[in-house]
């Protein structure tokens, strides 16, 4: 909820009135949903303006979600690097700590907002689609903190790996909802949330995950999360007196890399790296780089790159973190990529886990598997950057549920 | 002359006394060799337009029958080369049966949008259904098939009220599809109640043929909504035959499609 003035040639600007960012985003929806999506601009609009609005969702995020969350300088993190480094070089790293928000991560943010505007728009029944189970954890969350029913639509092989955060939703009293079509993940989930939606329009809003999806999705989703960038910013003049020379996070759908990065748009001094998810390596066929691997098209209700075939047929996305396996992209990183203001790096399963051990032993904290994506970067951009320059990695989410995944993976047994 | 066979076959069902009957099979299932003598089984049955769903890995606005289609049909084999292939070679067989492709953004518009109408043109498609791309996103395909003369084909739903439908009809052609519940494909019908009211608004808004489709499963649906629309879609229910029997499906589909063009006839004779 960033309401600084924006200037006309600002990278902050977009999207436009269509909600594209570029030729990126859109509202590719069927017919009967694009009424609602029409509505749900018009109230975000109004609740944007309204002070009451803004106040309850600064409350929330004070007394509930436990905001601001710290920024934490990584000492020893930022030793271990620097002694591998070339002398004077080994960055100092921060982390921005998502993951000791209420409910382990990031998602929160964004579901406070989303449910106060179904609260606004008089929805009574809440569905949402989730990966980890991170976001159907916050949602469920956040639909019991304001006793509203709430479906979670989750893929099969997904509730296998994350069964923790299953059992979590369940105790907040959500419905788990297993998807067993397609590839039984995020993407199967989406589609099923939205054949929901089409038939429960009436009575039910969608709280999307991720800053994609139909405008103004993308939009309110990132000016949710952008709570995260505002912060850091403020943190680290505080701490620094200036403003860090790189920012990283970790690029699923991009909710926590866009609410990292979009408030230091305008600052070009400040360079930002995302993290897609490379799986098994670009060059296989199990990755989930849509930006490294994909190209253009349409798919969940927004033109964004996808992994896909020559057709335009969906590819099957894999990533060790159920929470980045996903064949798309937020739209507008498509554009931030186009554009060559953020960088996107391909970072594969064995990195993200070697990143996940590395941060456990250096700094005693257990990151989420998609933040191990963020964290493994650090592996040559660190020591890339002068001492005297400051890397900001958001640690977006904490790794208690991937305990299990990581364990198998490590061939230890719990 | 392409331009024609949609309104023509309108024409003839009117002349006729009777509402078009309008059948919806998927591509490719179930299998791209199998599927000509589905849609010749469509023809002979009486289907007056056909239309051919395009196959899509994330099918969002179909129900479990075609969605179970559409995966069929992928793991068959089918492409979008094959679809067109099963277009024109429709279109030698049958010159005047229109022939309308369904199906969702991503396959039409990888290639660019150009690309895919001058396709549809070439391969005797007279018509084009992009279940995903909303008015507000016309750009996308809108003015490639306007430029091809080949129809766009717009949905009006419930929750399209009467300061939207001019935005919904503004650059159709062919007809106009009124999807008679808020849902997907092949699962809850509408009380004919609501479709009526719907109907009726519809056909006060525009001189295009107005087509209710989603949900209709027994003749006598059909000939409910027949008796107040110019057209009825059925697909579903034919999507189950073509899955329950496989390459043994022409037969009961035709059968199928026979008993209810049998009730939209029965009707005429009423009237």
């Amino acid at each position: 909820m960033t309401a600084a003035t924006i200037l006309p040639n600002s990278l902050r600007s977009l999207p436009d009135e269509r909600g594209h960012f570029g030729q990126f985003g859109g509202r590719y929806v069927a017919e009967t949903l694009m009424p609602l999506i029409l509505d749900l601009e018009r109230e975000y609009r109004a609740a944007k303006q309204d002070p009451a609005f803004k106040a309850e969702f600064d409350g929330l995020m004070t007394h509930y979600v436990g905001r601001p969350s710290p920024l934490y300088y990584a000492e020893r993190l930022t030793a271990y690097y620097r002694a591998k480094a070339p002398a004077g070089m080994g960055a100092k790293i921060y982390f921005k700590r998502e993951e000791l928000n209420h409910t382990g991560a990031h998602k929160i943010n964004n579901c406070i907002g989303q449910i106060l505007l179904a609260i606004r728009m008089g929805k009574t029944r809440i569905i949402a689609e989730t990966g980890a189970g991170q976001h159907g954890v916050a949602t469920a969350t956040v639909c019991a903190r304001f006793g509203l029913p709430c479906t979670i639509f989750m893929g099969a092989k997904d509730i296998e790996r994350q069964q923790p955060n299953v059992f979590r939703m369940k105790l907040l009293g959500a419905e788990v909802r297993p998807v067993t079509s397609g590839s039984q993940s995020l993407k199967d989930a989406m589609n099923e949330a939205l054949r929901d939606w089409v038939a429960t329009v009436h009575d039910t809003f969608y709280i999307i995950g991720t800053a994609a999806g139909p405008h103004p999705y993308p939009e309110l989703v990132r000016d949710f999360q952008s709570v995260i960038g505002t912060e850091t910013r403020e943190q680290i003049l505080k701490a620094e007196g200036r403003l860090p020379d790189l920012l990283i996070a970790a690029v699923g759908g991009g909710s926590n890399a866009i609410g990292l990065f979009h408030p230091f748009l305008d600052d070009t001094d400040v360079a930002m790296i995302g993290t897609e998810a490379a799986g098994h390596g670009i060059d296989t066929d199990k990755h989930a780089a849509s930006l490294t691997g994909g190209k253009p098209g349409i798919l969940h209700g927004n033109k964004t790159y996808l992994l896909q075939d020559e057709d335009g047929q969906i590819t099957e996305a894999h990533s060790i973190s159920a929470g980045l396996d996903y064949p798309g992209i937020g739209p507008e990183h498509s554009w931030l990529h186009e554009s060559g203001r953020v960088e996107y790096l391909p970072v594969t399963d064995r990195e993200a886990l070697d990143a996940f051990q590395l941060c456990s032993l250096q700094e005693g904290i257990i990151p989420a598997l998609e933040s191990a994506h963020a964290l493994a970067a650090l592996e040559t951009k660190a020591q890339q950057l002068r001492e005297d320059q400051i890397i900001v990695v958001n640690v977006s989410g904490r790794g208690d549920k991937d305990i299990y995944t990581v364990a198998s993976a490590m061939g230890a047994t719990i | 002359m392409t331009l024609n066979r949609l309104p023509s076959a309108f024409a003839r069902a009117a002349e006729e006394g009777r509402a078009a009957l309008v059948t919806f099979v998927t591509g490719g299932d179930p299998s791209p060799a199998d599927t000509d003598a589905v849609l010749d089984a469509l023809v002979e049955g009486g289907a007056d337009v056909i239309e051919l769903g395009m196959p899509f890995t994330d099918p969002i606005a179909d129900g479990p029958a075609i969605q179970a289609a559409n995966l069929r049909a992928l793991d068959a084999g089918i492409s979008t080369a094959g679809i067109f292939g099963i277009a024109s070679a429709f279109r030698k067989r049958h010159p005047h049966v229109p022939l309308v492709l369904m199906g969702y953004a991503n396959p039409m518009t990888i290639r660019g949008a150009d690309w895919f109408a001058e396709e549809c043109k070439s391969a005797g498609v007279d018509g084009v259904i992009c279940v995903d791309i909303p008015p507000e996103e016309d750009d996308q395909l809108g003015p490639a098939l306007r430029k091809a003369e080949v129809s766009l084909i717009r949905l009006a739903t419930p929750t399209t009220d009467a300061a939207r439908l001019p935005a919904v009809l503004e650059g159709a052609s062919g007809f106009l599809y009124y999807v008679s519940v808020a849902g997907i494909t092949g699962l809850q019908q509408a009380a004919q109640d609501s479709i009526d009211a719907a109907v009726a608004k519809l056909k006060a808004a525009t001189d295009l043929p107005v087509v209710v489709g989603f949900g209709v499963r027994t003749p006598e649906q059909a000939a409910a909504i027949g008796s107040v629309a110019h057209g009825v879609v059925v697909g579903s229910a034919i999507v189950e035959l073509v899955g329950k029997h496989g390459t043994q499906a022409a037969g009961p589909v035709r059968d199928y499609v026979a008993s209810l063009r049998a009730a939209l006839n029965a009707k005429e004779k009423a009237a």
